[in-house]
């Protein structure tokens, strides 16, 4: 028995709904919603090259690198936010930040 | 028949600790999980023959974005367990949406099949003569450049972006000045500033010491006798 698309594509699929999952588990903790977001652009990566690697087409993989800048840029930015968040308010909780609305 | 255990090794301790990051009290277990996690995807990536890719993803994710993550929570001083309130609150509804997206997702999986064209219509067919990465290489800088090109923009828009937002200016730092300094005529010149004018300046002027207290004379009396 060899490992088959199926196979990747199960654990991605739990790889996702585990993210998802962490962002309703974590609803004030902005660090772990952020990190739950990562699992989520990870799970998108492996169906990406699992498919890739089924198909026999690079382009996939190809995609795959575009998403990684993507994940990268996010969580510089996201993590930025946090820290002058926690700078102007002294807290991370992200039922607070619904004072930002004007 | 090896790659089948290392694909359940790879993909157990991969959901484990993707399981772990989630529900994990300490936010500092929660970044070594998802390091953890990240390895083990770039295995499943070895596997699947993208060896470029597991290697950028332990250099990009592990070297870099993780490490932000741990440096951020370490360097953060935030009440956790106060953050943690409403867990048990969230979980119930968590777990039926995620239950929801699952047995949807695996409706998706049991029923789709792959167009029989599927293979007449690949892009860029993996070639067999040249390495991953070289066979990457080739197709980014032809046919993907533009996006390649909008790839850099996006990380230079970040880059600027985080230092914009937590660069501060505080009043009362003391810099160098560059643009005075290459402006000064090339004189020495020897000025008598009267002592503490820089720190009336500043407007931190420092009340004069107070006279040390001297100490206590220990007062000896012939108690016991010895000296």
């Amino acid at each position: 028995m060899a490992v088959s698309l199926a196979h990747f594509l199960v654990v991605s699929a739990i790889l996702l709904v585990l993210g998802v999952f962490g962002i309703f588990l974590n609803r004030k903790n902005v660090i772990i919603i952020l990190m739950s977001v990562e699992l989520i652009l990870l799970a998108v990566n492996i169906n990406l090259v699992a498919f890739s690697a089924a198909l026999g087409d690079l382009t996939g993989q190809v995609f795959t690198m575009f998403i990684l800048t993507v994940a990268a840029a996010e969580a510089a930015i996201g993590l930025a936010i946090v820290v002058i968040y926690f700078r102007n308010r002294g807290t991370i909780e992200v039922e607070d930040i619904s004072t930002l609305k004007g | 028949m090896i790659a089948v255990l290392a694909f359940y090794a790879f993909a157990a301790v991969l959901i484990g600790s993707a399981v772990m990051v989630v529900t994990s009290r300490n936010p500092v277990h929660s970044v070594l999980f998802l390091i953890l996690a990240f390895f083990n995807a770039a295995g499943l990536f070895l596997l699947t023959g993208a060896e470029f890719l597991a290697m950028i993803l332990v250099i990009v994710y592990v070297g870099a974005v993780a490490v932000l993550f741990l440096f951020v929570v370490m360097m953060l001083d935030i009440d956790f367990t106060q953050l943690r309130e409403g867990f048990q609150r969230y979980a119930p509804f968590g777990a039926i949406i995620g239950g929801i997206l699952l047995i949807e997702l695996f409706m998706v999986l049991t029923a789709w099949r792959f167009a029989p064209e599927a293979a007449t219509l690949r892009l860029n067919p993996t070639p067999t003569d040249v390495t991953n990465a070289e066979a990457l290489g080739r197709i980014l800088y032809t046919d993907y450049i533009y996006l390649f090109q909008a790839c850099g923009l996006i990380l230079l828009v970040a880059m600027i972006g985080a230092i914009v937002l937590t660069l501060r200016d505080r009043p009362g730092t003391r810099r160098q000045n560059v643009a005075e300094q290459i402006a000064r005529a090339g004189t020495v010149s020897l000025r008598s500033v009267p002592l503490g004018a820089g720190l009336k300046e500043i407007g931190i002027v420092r009340p004069p010491a107070p006279e040390e207290a001297k100490p206590k004379e220990v007062e000896h009396h012939g108690h016991g006798g010895h000296h």
